[in-house]
């Protein structure tokens, strides 16, 4: 044994700082199936309280539709539980090549490969296809999987400020002289819930002969007309060179992630993608249960469209009630607190009122822009939102924030 | 000539990295360990100082600390400028 009393003093010191700097993560045991009315154990030990769930990323509601439910119970009983390989040994099913081309089909790319998570095809997707002739160009708030994959990736690397395209122009210019150019965009911000303006950035792809991938993990299944994803809202289906996305949100949340895309990309990852190489992939189990998802999807829109009137509705909701609401048109709705102990005291309130929502603050969002992310989702019921405003306005109200504008906040709670 | 490059520096970090116009950058605010730079973004501003002030800087030396405050690059751009 070699864990000494040393090494043992260099971990505990490392806890106490992240305690001391507020930011030691504590899971809260859910003693239900993921919905929109949740039973938690918080702290632990404590007893079981029934709350409803304004946090989750189940924007369809299908994590635990019955539908599914029944696809995946058949799919273990047909399939079996675990393949005890890689894909290119003995791991590959038909029905993993299957939900490929469901995928494939239903973004409308040329081919796609399954990933064990959207973080591994981040992690995998840029060192199988580019080397250090080529630049990458990442917005500057993309995923934190994406700038894992960069960092594990030869090519070199720069950003671009949030969004803005003059800033991207201008840095395609400056890397003109690469041989190849990839942009990279989250197609929904997972913090500020804004969508990448894809269209325009599509021509600036165009203009400078440069790729374009997008992680639309927070938007497959429920962005665009058919829930075909920011692509399908911007209409550039077909113009998006890779997209990167997750079963482990609203295609049912349970795990699993894919890359999509041109055919030749798809072809380097089967051959150079290390967590494609070295890790099993999605369980016959959870494949069937998303190839399920993908049936009720391509049966009726229904589902998106309710998110679509919730997220409006409580939008408009919080906004009436004098909160600070960062803009945009997807289910993710951060509350502005700016104050990382006014976020945390809020959230813990907000429990005490049967919600639950967590406050974000640095260094998962810039600093003194803390907030509360709210997500919706199509399993909530109007009666679940009038609730979780009440709270809200009552918790807003404690605080004395509501109709306040971002300086008299930080002027009451500091920055 | 010193307060030039000083300021020079200090307008392209506001530029190219501050987003809140609120926000008060100095010289000897923190960029990277304060989060308005990520490792990322120092490419630009290597490339920057590197075309303006006709230096080169080996990458060993652009380390997040040499990059941390504008004093900080500016005592960095100075040792190149000096030794050519």
């Amino acid at each position: 044994m070699s864990y000494s009393n040393k090494i043992k003093d260099i971990y505990l010191h490392q806890l106490e700082e992240i305690r001391n700097a507020g930011i030691y993560k504590e899971e809260r045991f859910i003693h239900s199936s993921q919905a929109a009315d949740i039973e938690v154990e918080f702290p632990e030990g404590a007893g079981l309280k029934n709350v409803i769930n304004m946090c989750s990323n189940n924007y369809l509601g299908l994590s635990s539709h019955p539908d599914v439910l029944n696809a995946a119970h058949e799919g273990l009983e047909k399939r079996g539980y675990g393949m005890s390989s890689v894909r290119f040994i003995c791991g590959t099913q038909d029905i993993h090549r299957e939900l490929e081309n469901r995928v494939t089909e239903f973004l409308g790319t040329e081919d796609t490969i399954l990933f064990p998570s959207c973080m591994d095809a981040n992690a995998g997707v840029f060192e199988a296809i580019l080397t250090s002739e080529d630049i990458m160009i990442s917005d500057r708030l993309v995923h934190a999987s994406i700038i894992d994959g960069m960092r594990l990736c030869s090519a070199q690397h720069d950003t671009f400020k949030h969004s803005n395209i003059e800033h991207l122009e201008e840095k395609l210019q400056l890397h003109a002289d690469k041989r190849i150019k990839l942009v990279i965009t989250d197609g929904v911000f997972s913090m500020d819930g804004d969508l990448a303006k894809l269209d325009e950035m599509v021509n600036l792809c165009e203009k400078y002969d440069a790729m374009i991938l997008v992680d639309d993990s927070h938007s497959s299944g429920f962005i665009g007309r058919t829930g075909r994803g920011t692509h399908e809202h911007f209409n550039v289906i077909g113009k998006i060179d890779i997209i990167t996305t997750t079963f482990g949100k609203a295609l049912g949340g349970a795990s699993g992630g894919c890359v999509s895309g041109r055919k030749e990309i798809i072809q380097m990852c089967r051959q150079r993608a290390r967590p494609y190489l070295f890790s099993n992939t999605i369980s016959p189990v959870i494949i069937s249960g998303v190839l399920k998802v993908f049936d009720i999807l391509s049966s009726s829109t229904e589902r998106r469209d309710k998110l679509e009137k919730n997220a409006a509705w409580w939008r408009k909701g919080l906004t009436d009630a004098g909160f600070i609401v960062k803009e945009g048109n997807s289910p993710i709705v951060p509350v502005m607190l700016f104050n990382a102990k006014l976020s945390q005291d809020f959230s813990k309130d907000l429990y005490n009122e049967g919600i639950y929502a967590i406050g974000f603050f640095f260094p998962v969002v810039p600093n003194g822009q803390a907030r509360i992310r709210t997500q919706i989702s199509a399993g909530h019921e109007i009666h679940h939102l009038e609730k979780a405003l009440t709270a809200f306005i009552k918790v807003g109200e404690k605080y004395g924030i509501l109709g306040l504008t971002k300086e008299k906040i930080v002027e009451k709670y500091g920055p | 000539m010193e307060e030039d490059i000083k300021d020079l520096i200090l307008n392209y970090v506001i530029n190219e990295y501050i987003e809140d116009e609120d926000e008060v950058i100095t010289y000897d605010t923190p960029l990277i360990s304060s989060g308005y730079v990520d490792s990322f973004s120092m490419v630009s501003l290597l490339v920057f100082l590197e075309n303006k002030f006709k230096i080169k800087i080996p990458p060993a030396k652009a380390t997040p600390e040499a990059f941390d405050t504008v004093n900080n690059i500016v005592a960095l751009v100075n040792q190149y400028i000096k030794k050519e």
